[in-house]
Formats: C-alpha cells, structure tokens, sequence
C-alpha cells in the first residue's frame, strides 16, 4: 500500500515492532499500515484484510490490550507498544477458550471475520469478565460477519464468558 | 545537503509536541481520521508526523481552580465516556463520545481529534458548542484560547494556525438545576457517522419551567450550528408547545446539503426531531432522572421504545 502517488515521501524508516513478545526490526515507508507490515513483512497472517478502509474489523488487533483496526494505523506509530494478533492469543495445538467456543457454537463459517472477532472479544472480557448480551454485540460492534448472523457468535463469547452455561442458539 | 524533516516523531511530553509543530510536523493522535482520510485519498499523508498519542500530560480530565472542567486533547472518547464528571455534569459529551466509531474507534480517537478535524458531523461538536467550551491552542510561545465558532471555519478547516497544538478543551460549570443530552439520527448503529444530530442543555428554575435553554446542531451546515431565538422559552413549562417551537427553530436553521445519504428537506425536517428530542432528555437528566449514556440506546431512537418514551413526556 502507498499513500503517497508522488513518490517523494517513499523514504523507509526502521524501527521495531513487538508483536507477541517477539522484537521484529522493520524497515518501511511511513505510509505502511500495521496490518501491511504484520502480514507481509512479519509474515503474520492470521490478521485479515477485509475492506482495507476501517469498516469491517477483520484486521482488528491488540495495542497494548486495546482493539485497533490495523488497515488503518501506522506501522511505525506502533513502536513501543505491545502488539498482540491472532496468533498470539491461540494456536492450533493450543486453542484459546474463544476459539473453542466459537468451534463449539458453529460460531464460524468461512472464518473470515473469526480472528478479528475474538480480538475483540478479547478485549471485551479483558475489561468485562460478565458481560451482558448488549454488551457482547456493543464489543462486537466494529466487527462485520457476513456469514453467521452473528447470534451464534454472540453466544460463543458469552459461553467463554461463563465457562459453558450457555446453550446454543438453534 | 538540506535535512529532512523526521518522518515520525514520537512526542512523549507536550514541548516535545510543539517544538515538532513548531518546525513544521503534523500531530497526529489516534489516527482515525488522518490515517484514514489520507488511504482514501482526500488528503495526502504529511511528510512529517509527530505522533502525541503518548504524551500523558494531554490525557487527564480534572477540573481547574475556578471548577471548569479541562479535558486534555488527547483523551480518548473511551475515557470521555465512561469519566463520572463528564456523565455527570457534561452528559451530552458522553452521549457523543459513546456513539463514535466501534470500540477500536473510542479507543484511539481523541476528542482533540475530534474538535481539530473540523468536520460538521463531528459528534462532539455540538455538546461542545451548547457548553460554550473554550478550545486551548498552544505553540512555543504560549496558549491562546478561543471559542468553538471561532475554531471552525468551514467543513474540514479551523482558524489554528499550523504551529499551534489544541492542548485543551476547556468548559465551564453549568448552573445548578441544568441537564444536557445529545441525540443523533443514524442508519446504524456503529461505524456511523451521523446524519443530522443535536445537542441541547437546559437548566430549569426551581418552578420547573425553563430558566435557560441552548442547542447545537450537527452536519445541518458547513460548520456545527448555535440555535438563536431560544429566549422565547423561558418561563415556559416542557410539554408539546415548546417542543414543537424547539423542532421548528431547529429545521429553520438548518442549511443542509443532499448527498447519498440524506436530501436537504429529510434533514432539515429531521433535525428538529432530534432537538426536540435532546432538549426533552436534558430536561429530564436537569429534574435528577438518570437517562443512560448514550440517550440514543437507552430511549431507542425509531423503536417502539422511543415513542412510549417521547408520549411519557408530555
Ligand atoms: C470507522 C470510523 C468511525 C467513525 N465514527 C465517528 C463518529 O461516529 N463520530 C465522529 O464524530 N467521528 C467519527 N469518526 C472520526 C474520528 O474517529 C474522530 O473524529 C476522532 O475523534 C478523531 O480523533 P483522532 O485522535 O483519531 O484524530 P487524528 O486522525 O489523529 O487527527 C485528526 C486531525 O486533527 C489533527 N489533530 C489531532 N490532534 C490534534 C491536536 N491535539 N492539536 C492539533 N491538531 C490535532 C490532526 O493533525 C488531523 O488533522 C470515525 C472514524 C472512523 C475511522
Ligand atoms: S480491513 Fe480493517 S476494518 Fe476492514
Ligand atoms: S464467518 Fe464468514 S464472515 Fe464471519
């Protein structure tokens, strides 16, 4: 991605980013988007790009604990900061509880939106251990699923939130 | 060889902040709307940023001698939402900041931002402009603070110079006995933008009627708009007369365009809809009642709920 058509901007700067823990040195133009240089420079690619312009949420990740959508924030105004992507909350010998819910739920179609989702989700439980189903879909709410009709999701998150007391939406 | 601005600074104290305006560098905050206005194309990315996301000094809400409040610029609607003396003394500006954006939004964007972006739909604004809130703008040399009409000019432009830095946005207490709310009409319920909005504040006499009344209106003109012409409700008594008069002032105000999303007559109509509906929950937050932040979800705008709501009134 390039901001600047003109070229005459096109200078890299180095930095570092921390993502899950791990120092990466990045090399890039100020233009380059978070989630640009998570995917092809870092090789993170569990962060999806949905629309690129901060409508859908399927890039959201963690700064320091906190939902960013990463299409739309500077790679290099993330150095210093803790970041967190998909990869770094569960893996596929280590499932995250959100996952396993979402698995248990059918709260997953096409996956698409799923790793963004949990991000939020994340953040969510992080800040409200008991939410509300209000306040599930207000978290979710940057989030778009063009798939599920998001009721099966809702109640994976609230499933995560209560440790299994939540019955599945038929 | 001449040397090139720094690209990115990462400004941890305001005077690093504003020599980095002084020489030149863009503030950047939360990015929401530069990131994001520049990947559109609408404006090209400065080439040289200073980024004050992290400069803790412009993060605290407290209140100064004289009882203003002082919001730091870069306090993020997240905070401004769920602060106690905000929802407590300035609830319409809780309302605006807990429609902004998605959670992801709230986290980041600044109501710095908000204010120095200058967009007629900003959520903000109006609250801003029915407090009489002064707007401090710094440079090395000293601060300046101006008031809201004086601040934006037209759509995506204020009168601060490119050296000054908003560092603050400062409001006055609000006489006893005094309400304020902020209602927006939207098509959804997140990542909106509003189409038309209003924000009102009202403080009744201890007869109940109305002692003072303001209002402000978003994304009805190219700058955020005063009402003018609310004396003629004092004394009176909240119910459907004076409702209706508040409707009538506001659609006859409003100088909206038609775009996609809304014609001029929709807006201008709707407008006064929802001044109508943000002076009735300030009055109602002024008489003690708790109406939760944001009036938007607690009333239910365009539900059944809403309208129960609206007929409980008068
Ligand atoms: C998905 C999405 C949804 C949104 N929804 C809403 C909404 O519902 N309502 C709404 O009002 N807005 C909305 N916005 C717009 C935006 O989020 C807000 O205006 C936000 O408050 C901007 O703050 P920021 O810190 O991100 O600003 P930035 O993007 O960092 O800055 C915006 C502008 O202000 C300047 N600036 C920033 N801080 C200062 C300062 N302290 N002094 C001088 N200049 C400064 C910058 O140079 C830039 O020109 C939305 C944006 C997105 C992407
Ligand atoms: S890819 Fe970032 S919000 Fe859609
Ligand atoms: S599962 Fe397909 S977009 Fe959500």
């Amino acid at each position: 991605m390039t901001i600047d058509e003109q070229g005459s901007e096109s200078e890299s700067i180095g930095y570092d980013l921390h993502v899950n823990g791990q120092t990466y040195p990045v090399e890039a133009t100020l233009d380059r988007n978070l989630l640009g240089v998570l995917r092809t420079e870092i090789g993170l690619t569990g962060t999806k790009e949905g629309c690129d312009d901060c409508e859908c949420g399927a890039c959201m990740v963690l700064l320091d604990g906190q939902p960013v959508n990463s299409c739309s924030y500077l790679a290099a105004q993330a150095q210093g900061r803790q970041i967190t992507t998909i990869e770094g909350l569960g893996n596929a010998d280590q499932l995250h509880p959100l996952q396993e819910c979402l698995l248990a739920h059918g709260g997953v179609q096409c996956g698409f939106c799923t790793p963004g989702m949990i991000i939020s989700a994340h953040a969510l439980l992080e800040r409200n251990s008991s939410p509300s189903r209000d306040e599930v879909g207000i978290g979710l709410s940057g989030n778009l699923c063009r798939c599920t009709g998001y009721a099966k999701i809702i109640d994976a998150v609230l499933d995560s939130a209560s440790n299994g007391s939540v019955e599945p939406t038929p | 060889m001449t040397e090139r601005p720094n690209p990115l600074l990462i400004a941890n104290t305001i005077d690093e902040a504003l020599d980095a305006v002084s020489r030149g560098s863009t503030p950047i905050a939360g990015g929401t709307d530069l990131v994001v206005g520049a990947r559109q194309g609408n404006k090209r990315l400065p080439a040289s940023l200073v980024a004050i996301d992290r400069v803790e000094e412009l993060q605290s809400i407290g209140l100064d001698s004289d009882g203003s409040l002082s919001i730091g610029s870069g306090v993020t609607h997240a905070t401004l939402m769920s602060s106690t003396v905000v929802v407590t003394n300035y609830t319409a500006l809780a309302d605006a900041a807990a429609l902004i954006g998605s959670p992801a939004t709230r986290n980041v964007g600044t109501i710095g931002g908000n204010v120095m972006n200058g967009s007629p739909a900003m959520d903000t604004g109006a609250p801003l402009a029915v407090f009489d809130a002064m707007i401090q703008l710094s440079t090395v040399a000293g601060n300046r603070q101006i008031t809201t009409s004086e601040l934006w000019v037209a759509p995506g432009q204020t009168s601060a110079e490119p050296d000054e830095l908003c560092t603050a946005i400062i409001i006055a207490p609000q006489p006893d006995r005094s309400g304020s709310a902020y209602v927006r009409l939207e098509y959804r319920r997140s990542m909106e933008i509003a189409v038309v909005g209003a924000a009102a504040v009202v403080t009744l006499g201890l007869d109940g009627t109305i002692a003072g009344c303001r209002i402000a209106l978003t994304a009805v003109a190219p700058t955020i708009v005063l009402v003018d012409g609310l004396e003629s409700l004092i004394g009176q008594a909240i119910g459907e007369a004076t409702l209706a008069t508040v409707a009538d002032l506001a659609s006859s105000q409003a100088a909206p365009i038609s775009d996609l999303r809304a014609s001029e007559q929709y807006r201008s109509h709707s407008v006064g809809v929802m001044a109508k509906r943000a002076v009735l929950a300030a009055a109602r937050r002024a008489t003690g009642e708790s109406i939760s932040v944001p009036v938007n979800r607690s009333i239910g705008v365009g539900s059944d709920g809403q309208r129960q709501w609206e007929a409980g009134a008068s």
